[in-house]
């Protein structure tokens, strides 16, 4: 397992895609993008509302061996973003509205996506099979 | 990390998009996409160098494709890859963006 301890800023968005990059060198480009949106979902999140309008920080936790798991951790406000309603992806462009689609796609890419409240920590846990 | 490069012609603009379409550049585009579609030029987004789209870079092309609209202009995407496309069926935007048929 390895860590990554940053501000929760979008500026550091790089800095954590670089991070992730890093260990999933030995997977198939197509994982690599798919971990990159979903990274940028994540951490774009965490930046933007978790601690708002105050600052923090974000450990960012990765393991990529057969399957690729990586952590977010966060001390900001309660969010669990499994509740948000799916967004209705069948509207055409005039009526549609962008909120929730980005852990709508998380939710799509990864196996697993999994939260829990600990203490006063925002953990969410997400999995891939890599075959 | 994206690189915008903006040919242009009488009628239309053609924007070759390279790097990541995420949110740390969505609002590069949305800032040259939106000066050319508001100027009533019809725009091409090439996305052959583009290597994926996040939720916020969705966002940008939304918002294109309802300019477009309202400016009577048209906004095509072109070259895009089996992955992106893939995002683009996962969310519903494949029926909501437009594709310019590339001759095989």
């Amino acid at each position: 397992m390895y860590e990554l301890f940053v501000e929760a800023k979008t500026e550091n968005l790089d800095k954590v895609l670089d991070f992730v990059n890093e260990h999933i060198e030995h997977c198939p480009m197509k994982i690599q993008s798919q971990i990159g949106i979903v990274i940028d979902e994540i951490f774009a999140n965490i930046a933007a509302y978790a601690y708002n309008p105050n600052a923090g920080s974000v450990t960012v936790r990765i393991k990529a061996e057969d399957d690729i798991t990586i952590e977010f951790e966060d001390s900001g406000v309660p969010y669990n973003p499994l509740l948000n309603e799916d967004p209705d992806i069948t509207l055409s462009a005039e009526e549609r509205e962008i909120g929730g689609l980005g852990i709508f796609m998380v939710k799509n890419i990864m196996d697993s996506v999994e939260y829990r409240r600990d203490g006063s920590k925002n953990i969410l846990t997400i999995k891939k099979q890599l075959s | 990390m994206l690189n915008i490069v903006t040919t242009e012609n009488d009628t239309q603009n053609v924007l070759g998009l390279f790097g990541r379409l995420d949110t740390s550049t969505a609002a590069d585009l949305q800032k040259t996409l939106m000066a050319q579609l508001e100027l009533g030029k019809d725009v091409i987004l090439d996305f052959k160098d583009l290597v994926y789209v996040s939720s916020a870079g969705l966002r940008v092309l939304l918002m294109g494709e309802k300019t477009a609209k309202s400016k009577d202009v048209s906004m095509k995407l072109k070259n895009v890859s089996e992955d992106i496309m893939e995002v683009f069926n996962m969310t519903g935007f494949a029926s909501v963006l437009k594709f310019e048929e590339v001759a095989q």
